[in-house]
């Protein structure tokens, strides 16, 4: 199987993918990181995606909070990965061979912190010049994934997190 | 047998469909794993940039201001009448600063000796594992200026200004053994321009060493201890200031947030480096204790600009 996909033209990949995420809690502090280090395939056959996310290469603008999120939240030293192992529902939709930009919905396993669950969203894909561009945006819970908020700066971090995926993809050679 | 290979066959076609997502993972991770491996850097070998007394092997990042208000009351054993000592309290104020990830400054103010204190603080290297620059241990140096300025105790005297500063040099070797242990040595070196009387040495040798034992996410359990050695420049002088002890303290850390708390007992006065390792005069275990606390509260003053 893996000798098929290294000859097809239909896989996908960047490895210079951007993930942030943010709190949306109405704290003075911003409670936000990025990374773009997020390496991804795109199956445009099969319409599966999978990403992989080093859980350290998230950065945030103050070092303390970066440390504790490491440290304290997401204890990154025992998971040190993130996955996604996701398929594009509505495959049907997306013309790969035809620019322009088509509304998907995703659907997957996303593991963080240990944790496995099953997480959809709506995003685009965007086909221009032999280049695809996914763009996604959806929440979390943190309990999903059992990161726990002391009470004390309960007030500073909510519960629901937004996370916004953006990749460039190239014909992975 | 035929059964079998048919079961086989049956089970590795299923097998393909429901763990095709999981070869396309496969493949992510063969086309990532080619790539130079980068470092792996040990973080939070330590909470703060001070273990108890002396410097921990940690800095502020750069760009963070740390604003650091620590108290040693009285003696334990003082009695009720001063409430163990909670009627007497020497302080020191200071205020850190990261120029840049591996160097940051400070200064501070004690009223101990009505002491002015400046550092600068380098990290020589990082502990990593993975990369082309791995080592099993980070190491720092620590240069400390002291300047004292109580009244001269003989003003009919001709005083020298310089003969107020002191100076201790510390190079701060340290490794975090796991999530929950980290160790740490000093050997530190303490000059005082002037020396208190004839016999007293100007240069004083010490070894230092501490850890902490982390007792969960936000609580760590110290200690930190420093051991003059009896090293000497000029024969026959004594290595150490007359009825000093080694310093010792115990005690725990407790982070909350943007605060770190720093509980301890100590048998030490002073909270600059040549106080608390040459001058330390109480005896940890005949109860000349002193109950005292450091609290951290950073500020981030320039922040890390994210990639948007």
């Amino acid at each position: 199987m893996s000798a098929f996909f290294a000859e097809a033209q239909h896989m996908y990949m960047t490895k210079t993918g951007k993930v942030s995420f943010s709190s949306r809690a109405k704290s003075p502090e911003k409670v936000e990181a990025d990374n773009n280090e997020v390496s991804s395939i795109l199956n445009t056959q099969s319409g599966e995606m999978v990403f992989a996310i080093l859980v350290k290469s998230f950065h945030f603008e103050s070092a303390l909070m970066e440390e504790h999120f490491n440290e304290n939240y997401v204890e990154s030293n025992k998971y040190p990965k993130s996955t996604f192992k996701g398929k594009i529902l509505n495959l049907s939709a997306v013309n790969f061979s035809k620019e322009g930009a088509y509304p998907v919905n995703v659907e997957g396993d996303l593991t963080f912190h240990g944790i496995t669950k099953k997480v959809t969203s709506a995003g685009s894909l965007s086909v221009k010049a032999g280049k695809i561009t996914a763009f996604s945006k959806f929440q979390v819970k943190l309990k999903d994934f059992k990161v726990s908020i002391p009470s004390l700066v309960a007030d500073k971090i909510s519960e629901d997190i937004d996370i916004v995926v953006e990749c460039n993809y190239e014909l992975k050679k | 047998m035929k059964n079998h290979i048919l079961f086989l066959f049956l089970m590795s076609i299923s097998w393909s469909t429901v763990h095709a997502q999981d070869d396309l993972m496969k493949m992510l991770e063969n086309e990532t794993s080619n790539e130079k491996k980068k470092n792996d850097y040990a973080t939070a070998t330590f909470k703060t940039t001070r273990l108890m007394n002396g410097h921990s092997i940690e800095n502020v990042a750069a760009g963070v201001l740390d604003f650091k208000v620590s108290h040693r009351f009285g003696m334990l054993n003082s009695g009720g009448y001063q409430l163990f000592g909670l009627d007497q309290a020497t302080m020191r104020m200071g205020l850190d600063y990261g120029i840049s990830n591996r160097l940051m400054i400070g200064v501070g103010r004690s009223t101990f000796q009505k002491q002015y204190d400046a550092f600068g603080k380098f990290k020589i290297l990082r502990q990593a594992t993975g990369g082309k620059w791995s080592s099993p241990v980070s190491i720092s140096a620590v240069s400390t200026v002291m300047l004292k300025t109580l009244k001269w105790e003989d003003p009919k005297l001709q005083n020298y200004y310089t003969s107020r500063l002191s100076f201790a040099h510390q190079l701060i070797i340290a490794r975090k053994f796991s999530e929950g242990l980290s160790l740490q040595i000093m050997p530190s070196f303490v000059h005082y321009n002037l020396a208190k009387s004839v016999n007293d040495p100007n240069d004083i040798f010490a070894l230092g060493a501490g850890g902490r034992i982390k007792l969960t996410k936000r609580l760590s359990f110290n200690v930190e201890y420093y051991h003059i050695l009896p090293i000497s420049f000029v024969a026959g002088e004594n290595y150490r200031l007359p009825g000093t002890k080694n310093s010792l303290a115990i005690g725990f850390d407790i982070e909350t947030g943007g605060h770190i708390f720093q509980l301890h007992f100590t048998n030490s006065t002073g909270m600059t480096e040549k106080t608390f390792i040459t001058e330390t005069t109480g005896d940890f275990f005949k109860g000349d204790i002193h109950f005292g606390f450091n609290i951290s509260r950073v500020f981030t003053i320039k922040k890390k600009r994210l990639k948007k």
